[in-house]
């Protein structure tokens, strides 16, 4: 339908994003910095991307795709525009700034054209077809947004397991691992895994969890924890839980969630000792071992 | 009373306390005459305890847990002792999984550690051989 004119309206969009780039460049820049919400982006930065986004859409006009696809099938024109969404989305530009920004070249666009064109069919044709080819970009522009803060997410997400699962060795025989945080089924795994492995390296017959850094026991983390225990149980070795704050100890009884099975302290150090006169009792063995290693 | 036929599974025994052990390649026919072995030797060797050393059990099944459970609950029932030992740490989370935590079998970290709670010890005094003598 009207490919003639749509050829027109092409090569007048083309004509102009190429003799008024400059000043389509400016208006753009300015129009995204009066936003004010892109600060984090230095001027240069916002030059330079723009330029690439604006010649990137040139040249995907000039390839006669149609106007809605350009931005998804140009291949340069869609990494432009992800580039510029990913590159807000890590400098933590809101969301509705990054889409704007997009939206912003919309309006500058049309400013110019309307400077360079008297007649007023073309001017209405061409409002539709850069709304076409805009719209589209504006909706990459929040696909890659979101792409990229669940980029983030997912690093820092592994970043925490990494972080979450340090088995210490606090006396002979005795290991402990110190929980920071909530405990889902991935941390779980991690720490079970962990824990048992270093059990079975040290042949360490007592195990201590400390959920001193763990802000809520709800009864999902509990069967966790009590996941744990029988594990280690299994493997032959003991398992206490310490570092249980008052608060802690009145949401367990209130929920009614039955720890009577295990070994449970308020503090690390009352765990300790526990474990060292249980390797007394059990092991005299290791105790007067590890009397000659004190000495 | 005639004798069981000969299993799979060799059942050691040091005075009073029997000594086995479960490896991979345990099929369920050799799984059940083991189970039948081990209750009907404690029965006539009086074992005060038993030790069932699964350290080369690299994975296991239900069919595989229950034979451990039930061995254990059918010698528990002849006045044994049943400690499990070694087990590893990819067969204690498969169990945790499968919701069977072996309720009422103990455990011990090592067979060494299990023949000790048994009370059996390592003297470094003397060289030649344990004696089995009451811990503590």
């Amino acid at each position: 339908m009207a490919t003639e004119d749509d050829l027109k309206v092409r090569d007048l969009l083309v004509r102009v994003l190429r003799e008024h780039d400059a000043e389509i460049l400016d208006l753009w820049v300015r129009a995204q910095s009066e936003r004010a919400a892109v600060t984090a982006l230095g001027e240069r930065e916002l030059r330079s991307e723009a330029a690439g986004v604006i010649a990137a859409l040139r040249e995907g006009l000039e390839t006669g795709l149609p106007v809605g696809d350009v931005v998804e099938r140009h291949a340069p024109a869609r990494e432009a525009v992800v580039r510029l969404s990913v590159r807000r989305a890590r400098a933590g530009v809101d969301p509705t700034a990054t889409a704007l920004a997009t939206l912003a070249l919309k309006d500058t666009l049309l400013d110019v054209l309307r400077e360079h064109t008297d007649e007023p069919g073309a001017l209405f044709s061409a409002a539709i077809t850069v709304n076409r080819l805009l719209d589209a970009a504006g909706a990459l522009t929040f696909a890659s947004y979101v792409e990229g803060r669940e980029e983030i997410i997912r690093t820092q997400h592994r970043q925490m397991l990494e972080l979450s699962t340090p088995v210490v060795r606090l006396w002979r025989g005795v290991l402990a691992v110190p929980l920071i945080g909530t405990l889902d089924s991935a941390r779980t795994q991690l720490v079970m895994n962990g824990l048992l492995e270093a059990i079975q390296a040290d042949e360490a017959p007592v195990a201590i969890i400390d959920i001193t850094g763990v802000p809520t026991v709800d009864t999902v983390v509990a069967h966790h924890l009590l996941q744990t225990v029988t594990a280690v149980r299994l493997m032959g070795a003991e398992c206490f839980i310490s570092g249980i704050r008052p608060a802690i100890a009145q949401t367990i009884t209130q929920l009614g969630i039955d720890l009577s099975t295990i070994t449970t302290r308020a503090t690390l150090a009352d765990a300790l000792a526990e474990a060292v006169r249980l390797l007394d009792a059990d092991f005299p063995d290791m105790a007067s071992e590890r009397v000659r290693s004190a000495l | 009373m005639t004798a069981p036929p000969p299993a799979g599974v060799p059942i050691i025994r040091l005075g009073d306390i029997l000594l086995t052990g479960l490896l991979d390649d345990l099929d369920d026919k050799t799984a059940l005459r083991f189970t039948e072995e081990l209750t009907e030797r404690i029965a006539d060797e009086g074992a005060r305890g038993v030790v069932i050393d699964i350290s080369r059990l690299e994975i296991i099944d239900s069919f595989v847990a229950r034979v451990l459970t039930e061995s254990a609950a059918a010698g528990r029932l002849l006045g044994a002792r049943m400690i499990v030992a070694g087990m590893r740490p990819a067969v204690a989370i498969t169990l945790c999984g499968l919701g069977l935590a072996l309720s009422g079998v103990e455990t011990a970290l090592t067979a060494e550690r299990a023949v000790a709670a048994l009370g059996w010890r390592r003297d470094p005094a003397r060289v030649h051989g344990s004696r089995p003598h009451a811990t503590r």
